[in-house]
């Protein structure tokens, strides 16, 4: 199907945009970004924008930068540009290995970091990212501009924190002191799919005790979670077999993800468990291999 | 509904075109262009037999209005041959039966052209992952990746870049 007819605009500063979408507020007016996810829902009509705002021009939102211990990544990064990203790769590794997960080359070069975040799908790989990464998610709107903690913008199934009137700008990604390992796995039925289950792990070492465990797993949820349990299991110990064990069964008993055609509760949370472990073995020998 | 007037560089010669806002990538490079090489499968960005490369990246043109391709280079499956002489990935396609139907060809050669100038000498392997964007009913992708690294390899041989998109006046001459 072709989407229904609407207005377009294409401004350059994220004044004009706020200024579009107040000034259009009764059209149900939507950011366009790389339009991956948007794109599509409008072929099916599933989404009827009476007004685009396009951001490909804003060149404020395209910025890729170390800023002391944070990384900022602008909203419209393309996300293969942020994959091949040597700043992401020595910033938030994660990150980086992450996107190789998202969809396929293609829709990464014109789908971006930002549009991902802002559509807030379950099962998609960077909210997960953010949330076990600690990121900020900075919001611009009429009221001015606000930094949103990740674990505060996933509000449920595409919903996040964002009012009405007010877009992602940017996302800042504290970087990890010390030896830290880092970890990005998933299980999807077919390469580049949705997936089941991502886990995010990120694991830092004095010495062989763990002093900072980071998770967080995407599809088990309406929401990306962080598998807390699991992390405090974790913390203080050398993570021997025994303990990993013991982590993954405790992220796993807090888990309920609904049951659907392509897995059951049960089947889930078995991948679930399963990808945990792999998750956490793997930033584990990371952190080792760089301490 | 309001028409915008946009630009597109098309293989190489830029084309004005008016366009509704909602109008796809694909259907204006096949019904305002008339270059109907570029295919339309799936309409959500699933399939990839839409592919073009936009600014030399491989993009889905059914989940792209042409409004956001406005003043980009876009290469079609219509600027791969020089006139008569097919491209090295198009002859291979053609050779080692990376074909069948021929559906999906169109963007599986462009998803192809951008693997091979990302890398000139991409691995079976590397490529079998590279074209997993890209469904093919038919062929179960043995021949498509032959095809692929014959090319490869052909491109590397000449000392030739891949074929760059040519007017439609230096395509006859």
């Amino acid at each position: 199907m072709k989407p229904p007819p609407f207005r377009y605009a294409a401004p350059t500063s994220v004044e004009e945009v706020l200024g579009l979408l107040a000034a259009n507020a009764d059209d149900d007016p939507r950011v366009l970004a790389g339009g991956q996810s948007l794109v599509p829902l409008m072929n099916f009509r599933l989404a009827q924008p009476g007004f685009l705002v396009d951001l490909r021009l804003v060149e404020a939102l395209t910025t890729l930068r170390a800023d002391g211990d944070v990384l900022v990544i602008g909203a419209m990064v393309r996300q293969s540009a942020a994959e091949r990203s040597p700043e992401v790769a020595l910033a938030a590794p994660l990150l980086a290995e992450a996107l190789g997960y998202v969809a396929h080359p293609p829709i990464r070069n014109s789908g971006t970091v930002g549009g991902s975040l802002a559509h807030a799908d379950p099962s998609a790989e960077l909210p997960a990212v953010a949330l076990a990464l600690d990121a900020q998610l900075v919001a611009a709107g009429p009221g001015g501009t606000r930094a949103i903690p990740a674990a505060e913008f996933f509000r449920g199934p595409f919903t996040t924190a964002l009012e009405p009137g007010e877009i992602l700008t940017e996302v800042r990604v504290p970087r990890w002191e010390g030896a830290g390992g880092h970890a990005f796995v998933e299980f999807a039925r077919t390469h580049g799919n949705f997936a089941l289950v991502g886990v995010a792990a990120m694991i830092e070492l004095d010495e062989d005790i763990v002093t900072r465990a980071s998770i967080a797993l995407s599809g088990v949820a309406s929401t990306p979670v962080r598998a807390v349990a699991a992390e405090r299991t974790l913390a203080g110990t050398s993570a021997d077999a025994a303990t990993i064990e013991a982590a993954v069964n405790a992220a796993a008993d807090e888990l309920s993800p609904a049951g659907d055609l392509h897995g059951s509760t049960e089947t889930r949370t078995d991948i679930a468990r399963s990808y945990l472990r792999r998750g956490i073995k793997l930033a584990l020998s990371r952190a080792q291999d760089r301490r | 509904m309001d028409k915008r007037d946009i630009t597109l560089i098309v293989n190489g010669s830029p084309s004005m075109v008016s366009v509704e806002p909602r109008k796809l990538l694909v259907d204006v490079l096949r019904e305002d262009l008339g270059l109907t090489g570029t295919h339309i499968g799936c309409e959500h960005g699933v399939c990839g037999t839409c592919t073009v490369l936009l600014n030399d990246r491989s993009v889905r043109s059914c989940i792209t209005f042409a409004v956001q391709a406005d003043g980009a280079r876009i290469r079609t499956v219509e600027g791969l041959a020089n006139g008569a002489d097919l491209h090295p990935l198009q002859d291979e396609f053609w050779d080692k039966q990376g074909l069948q139907c021929g559906y999906c060809t169109p963007g599986m050669l462009m998803r192809a052209c951008e693997i091979i100038e990302q890398n000139p000498d991409p691995s079976p392997e590397q490529v079998r992952e590279g074209i997993a964007s890209n469904l093919c009913r038919c062929t179960g992708y043995q021949f498509i990746v032959e095809a692929v690294c014959a090319a490869a390899s052909r491109m590397r041989g000449d000392e030739q870049r891949p074929h760059q998109a040519t007017t439609p006046t230096e395509a006859k001459a």
